[in-house]
C-alpha cells in the first residue's frame, strides 16, 4: 500500500500480546485494521504530524507507569489515613494529585466511598470516560455496549456477571460519567487488616473494586 | 444527537463478558491506534468534544460492529480529512515528506503532556440557577449536534446534589462554536422515576449535567 514498508516493532517495547493473536512482524498478510493503522501512521509520520517515538512513549506510559496500581495506592492510603480520606471526599483532584497522579483523564476527580448501605458503580453510557490517571486504560468490557447499556438499568444483574451479589439492603448508586469529572470508587476495607502496611493493603485493591464491579480482596 | 453511542437502558447486547487476565491491547495495531489518536489530538486542530462527536457520528451499523479502537481510528480519519491534515493525494500517491509541524508531540514531551492533561473547568460569572437540594427535570431536548445529556434521563425529575462550577459546554465546543462555559451539576435520579416499575429496588443514578440541560421541577 503506497510503498509502505512494514516496520518491525521490537518485542522490548511492545505491549503484552495474547497468545491467540501473535504479532509477527514478518507476516505480510496483515489484518485489515493492522494495515489501516500502519498506513495512517506512515502518512502522519511522513508529513511531520506524528513522532513514532511519541507513540512508543504513550504506550510505555500506560503499559508500565499509569495503571490500577496508582489507584490502589490511593485507596490503601484512604483506608489507613482518616485525614487523607477526608481530603479525598472534599477535593479528590488535589488529594490524588498530591500522590503524583495527575493529568489526562484525571484532571477533575471525584472519589466515592462504598458503605454497608450503598455500593457505587461507575459507567460512561455515552462513550468510555474512565479515570486514566488512577486506573490506566479501560478494559474492553467497560467500553462494551453490554456494560454501557445495562449498568444504569440493571446494575445488580451486571454485578452478578462479575460474580458479585450485594445484600438486598445495600442500595446501588450508579454514576454515569457524562461530563469531565472522573470517578474512583473507594471500596470498603476488608476485615482483619488492622495494622497492615499500606503496601500490603494496596495488594488487596483490584481494578474492578475501584470501578465498582468488584470488592477488595479478602485478607488472607 | 440521538446516535448509536447513547446506550443507557438499551437492550439486546447480551451479557457483559469480563476477560480474565485481559491484556492491555489485543493486537499491536490497537496500541498504535491509541498513540496516533493522542498524538493527532495534540496538534490542536480539534477539541476532545469534536473527537467524541466524530465517533458517535459513525454510521450505527459500523459503530456497533467495530471494536473501540476501530471506532477511534475511523473517527480519527474523519477528523484528519476535515481539518486538511490528510487528503486524497496522500492515499493515492503517498504522502510528501514535510518538516515537523510546530505542534507535533515529540517523544520528549509525552510525559509532561500526559501528566498535565487538558483542564475543562472555566470561571463562570453570575449566580447559579440551581442549588443543592433543588428539584429539577432533565429537559426533553433532541439536538441534532453533540450533547452529553443521555436520552434515558430526558424528561425525568431529579435532585441537585452538587454544583461543580463552570465547564466547557460540549454542545457548543464540539462544533467550533466556542467554549460557552456553563455550570455542571451532579443530578441524582431515583431508579423508579427513570425506569418505572421495572427498576431494580434501591437504585439511584446520577449524571453530571450542564445547567442548560435542566429546568426547575
Amino acid at each position: 500500500m503506497f510503498g509502505h514498508k512494514v516496520t518491525p516493532k521490537g518485542e522490548k517495547t511492545g505491549p503484552p500480546m495474547p497468545h491467540d493473536h501473535p504479532f509477527d512482524p514478518h507476516d505480510n498478510h496483515l489484518d485489515p485494521m493492522e494495515a489501516r493503522v500502519r498506513a495512517l501512521e506512515t502518512i502522519l509520520t511522513t508529513k511531520g504530524l506524528v513522532d513514532p517515538a511519541a507513540i512508543d512513549a504513550i504506550i510505555d506510559t500506560y503499559a508500565n507507569k499509569v495503571g490500577p496500581q496508582n489507584g490502589a495506592q490511593v485507596v490503601a492510603r484512604a483506608w489507613d489515613d482518616p485525614d487523607f480520606a477526608a481530603w479525598l471526599r472534599r477535593d479528590a483532584t488535589a488529594a490524588i494529585g498530591s500522590m503524583g497522579f495527575t493529568g489526562r483523564q484525571g484532571e477533575h476527580m471525584n472519589a466515592v466511598f462504598n458503605t454497608e448501605g450503598q455500593h457505587n458503580l461507575i459507567v460512561c453510557t455515552l462513550c468510555s470516560c474512565y479515570p486514566w490517571a488512577v486506573l490506566g486504560l479501560p478494559p474492553v468490557w467497560y467500553k462494551s455496549p453490554a456494560y454501557r447499556s445495562r449498568s444504569v438499568i440493571e446494575p445488580r444483574a451486571v454485578l452478578a456477571e462479575f460474580g458479585m451479589t450485594l445484600p438486598e439492603a445495600t442500595a446501588v448508586r450508579v454514576w454515569d460519567s457524562t461530563a469531565e469529572l472522573r470517578y474512583l470508587v473507594i471500596p470498603m476495607r476488608p476485615a482483619g487488616t488492622e495494622g497492615w502496611s499500606r503496601a500490603a493493603l494496596a495488594g488487596l485493591v483490584t481494578r474492578d473494586s475501584m470501578v465498582g464491579t468488584g470488592l477488595a480482596r479478602v485478607a488472607a | 444527537m440521538n446516535g448509536p453511542h447513547d446506550l443507557g437502558g438499551q437492550m439486546g447486547f447480551g451479557a457483559v463478558a469480563p476477560e480474565v487476565n485481559e491484556p492491555l491491547f489485543h493486537a499491536e495495531w490497537e496500541a498504535r491506534a491509541l498513540g496516533l489518536t493522542l498524538c493527532s489530538g495534540a496538534l490542536g486542530r480539534w477539541t476532545l468534544d469534536e473527537s467524541r462527536h466524530a465517533r458517535e457520528s459513525l454510521p450505527p451499523a459500523i459503530y456497533y460492529s467495530a471494536s473501540y479502537y476501530e471506532i477511534w481510528i475511523r473517527a480519527l480519519e474523519v477528523l484528519l480529512h476535515r481539518h486538511g491534515l490528510v487528503d486524497a493525494g496522500d492515499l493515492a500517491e503517498g504522502p510528501t515528506r514535510a518538516a515537523p509541524d510546530p505542534k507535533r508531540l515529540d517523544a520528549a514531551r509525552v510525559a509532561a503532556a500526559l501528566a498535565r492533561g487538558t483542564l475543562c473547568d472555566r470561571p463562570i460569572a453570575g449566580p447559579a440557577r440551581f442549588a443543592p437540594g433543588d428539584r429539577v427535570r432533565a429537559r426533553n431536548l433532541h439536538p441534532r449536534g453533540h450533547t452529553r445529556l443521555p436520552r434515558y434521563l430526558r424528561g425525568h425529575p431529579g435532585r441537585i446534589e452538587a454544583d461543580h462550577g463552570g465547564f466547557v459546554l460540549p454542545d457548543s465546543n464540539a462544533h467550533g462554536h466556542g467554549e460557552a462555559p456553563q455550570r455542571v451539576y451532579t443530578v441524582v435520579f431515583d431508579g423508579a422515576e427513570v425506569w418505572g416499575a421495572d427498576a431494580e429496588p434501591g437504585l439511584t443514578i446520577s449524571a453530571d449535567l450542564w445547567e442548560g440541560y435542566l429546568e426547575h421541577a
